[in-house]
């Protein structure tokens, strides 16, 4: 734990495997910015492993005033005891107010033991982070400038805002494709800080045996926002218009089996009795006229938006916003409009 | 010749089953008409841990912490094969974000010396799968997250099959370890008839007291008390006592306890409404289309 420090700067862990940096750090580094510019302080990224300084480059280009190099050969493959040490370490030393961290499998295992390590406040998988000011009535104190640390909790039927107000740094990890990514500026610099990790082979708990790494497959699972396409979108062609739409919701593509069979997308994309079941927030049945084996699998949904040129079409019954229509002009409204707002 | 395995588990509101019944006139959840079950996930990970004692022997102890009807999930793992189970409850518990929740926990697992230490990899209430890795701090030994196989014990090492999202690795270390573990690893097994019969007269104290006071309206405290003392006593000699735990018998420091031991604290609660039935009608105009773009933003489902 360290003292309360509005001049501390804010950080994000800059993930990185094989000296290829994830994306999530990206969308750290754009909401890092905003946060950072609200607050006049620096924006700083944590970069570990071994040989990596190429990538602080890219991290400039992002957004990043400051970046913190932790090098070492004993650095080289991610693990939770050398990188919570390190990291530990760094927060005692430069204090920094605000440490973000992607909710990647990586993030979610290292953030708790830094938090736990440091007697700081953690909260878990943000989708939206903001400044405000928070009162404690009983006190009558204000605390300002704080950080609002937003998700959803209780199966997703509620959202909370957290904060922490004497125990810093505050800490959160923040949900993957939910921050935009920044618009690189290929003029920017950073400071380089070179940071020397004491590291020793004690410091690793575990020996990593074997390491499977499989293409990015889609997570229909985990997604919040899934855009689902059937046979109605007409050819594999038009089934780019259900990738853009995804694309910029950070959402996942999803199908029906009907447009898996005609082959419009690969079959890990199906949703339903034959394929995989969703709950997301919201879901986009574009071209579906909803067969039941298709609604089991996702009628669950917070939200559904159906977009069909029959209006007798059955995926109607479980809609929140019906859209009858060509889906040929109503996906692009929709992505002109998300572009204009978000 | 074996392993002690001290399994955490919790009891959690059905957050997944939400029927038309528990909601809300305005279309937000009641939370009580929710069903309080297993964890979902506790169940891998307690089936890991019976899984482990067969293969290597040893003895598997379920704890918990909650309000004193949670020892329901307590019986539910001795159904199921735990050897022993434990109920930490105390007021001062109350409010506890992840943070102080796992310090309570470490105090409860020192006692059980365990050399493996097994939970679910998040709870399905708040899902914020923190509490594994902080206890694994707390108790100063090594995490391994996201199991989904064990490969190997032998002696004092263990290899694990992990999900790091995107593959999977192999890792070995040295025992004591926590590991979390996620729903690939397993399909728990059902309750066992016999065991049944057997653990579904288990009792932890305060359930022993809540059923005589129940019965003896009248009685005074210390008769009650005394009568409690001696139904916990006859249970225990049969193996059907249900141990009880507070915060003073863990020697528990306070200041790293509930509200005050929780670095977090909730600025704000909004309820998410679920209005399942109404339709909007959206025209496919630009106009219509932004307008609903702009309701999704405002109820934080997209942006």
């Amino acid at each position: 734990m360290i003292e309360v420090n509005t001049a501390g700067e804010v950080w994000i862990f800059a993930e990185q495997h094989n000296g290829k940096l994830a994306d999530t750090p990206l969308e750290l580094l754009s909401k890092g910015r905003e946060l950072a510019d609200k607050l006049g302080v620096k924006l700083a990224a944590i970069l570990i492993g071994d040989k990596v300084e190429a990538i602080s480059d890219r991290l400039a280009k992002y957004g990043a005033d400051k970046v913190y190099l932790c090098e070492h050969p004993l650095l080289e493959h991610y693990q939770t005891t050398s990188y919570t040490k390190v990291i530990c370490e760094l927060i005692e030393k430069h204090k920094p107010q605000i440490v973000l961290y992607g909710a990647t499998s990586c993030g979610r295992d290292l953030a708790p033991r830094i938090a736990s390590a440091s007697k700081a406040g953690l909260t878990a998988d943000c989708t939206d982070l903001e400044i405000g000011n928070h009162e404690v009535k009983k006190t009558n104190t204000v605390y300002e400038n704080l950080l609002l640390q937003i998700r959803p909790a209780f199966g997703g039927n509620i959202i909370a805002t957290i904060i922490n107000y004497d125990r810093w740094p505050q800490m959160a990890t923040v949900r993957e494709g939910v921050m935009p990514m920044p618009v690189p500026d290929v003029n920017r610099k950073a400071d380089l800080v070179i940071e020397k990790p004491n590291i020793t082979q004690a410091d690793l708990a575990l020996e990593i045996i074997k390491e499977h790494l499989e293409e990015k497959k889609v997570n229909l699972k985990d997604s919040r926002i899934i855009v689902a396409g059937g046979a109605g979108v007409g050819s594999k062609e038009n089934f780019q218009l259900i990738w853009d739409l995804a694309h910029c919701l950070g959402g996942a593509p999803g199908a029906t089996r009907a447009a898996s069979d005609l082959g419009f997308i690969d079959e890990g994309h199906q949703i339903g009795q034959t394929g995989t079941t969703v709950r997301p927030s919201l879901y986009i049945a574009i071209g579906i006229s909803g067969a039941i084996q298709h609604i089991a699998g996702m009628s669950d949904s917070q939200k559904i938006i159906a977009i069909n040129n029959d209006p007798k079409a059955p995926i109607f019954g479980v809609a929140h916003y019906k859209i009858v229509g060509d889906l040929n002009e109503v996906v692009p409204m929709m992505i002109k409009a998300i572009k204009e707002k978000v | 010749m074996g392993y002690n395995c001290v399994v955490l588990v919790k009891q959690v509101p059905d957050t997944k089953r939400i029927t038309g019944e528990a909601m809300n006139a305005d279309g937000t959840v009641n939370r009580g008409a929710l069903d309080a079950i297993f964890n979902p996930e506790d169940l891998n990970a307690l089936e890991l841990a019976l899984d482990i004692k067969d293969k290597f022997g040893g003895k598997v102890t379920a704890v918990t912490m909650g309000l004193p009807n949670a020892g329901t999930v307590l019986r539910e793992s001795l159904f199921r094969g735990a050897d022993d189970a434990v109920l930490i409850t105390d007021r001062r518990c109350a409010a506890s974000d992840t943070l102080a929740t796992s310090y309570i926990l470490s105090c409860a697992v020192k006692k059980l010396d365990a050399d493996i230490v097994l939970c679910g990899r998040q709870a399905i209430d708040g899902d914020t799968a923190q509490v594994g890795p902080q206890l694994a701090e707390k108790l100063g030994i090594p995490q391994m997250t996201y199991v989904k196989e064990i490969i190997d014990i032998k002696d004092n090492t263990i290899i694990t099959r992990r999900n790091i999202g995107n593959g999977w690795q192999e890792v070995k270390g040295t025992l004591p370890m926590l590991l979390t573990v996620t729903d690939e690893a397993n399909e728990p097994r059902v309750p066992a008839a016999k065991r049944l019969m057997k653990f579904k007269k288990a009792k932890t104290p305060v359930e022993i007291g809540a059923e005589i006071a129940k019965k003896e309206p009248e009685d005074n405290e210390a008769k009650i008390l005394k009568l409690a003392k001696k139904k916990a006593n006859e249970l225990e000699e049969k193996g059907l006592l249900i141990k009880q735990w507070d915060l003073d018998f863990l020697e528990a420091d306070l200041q790293w306890c509930g509200r005050e031991g929780s670095p977090t604290k909730v600025h704000r609660i909004q309820s998410v409404v679920l209005a399942a039935q109404d339709t909007v009608d959206v025209e496919p105009n630009e106009e219509d289309i932004a307008k609903m773009v702009h309701s999704l933003i405002e109820d934080h489902t997209i942006g």
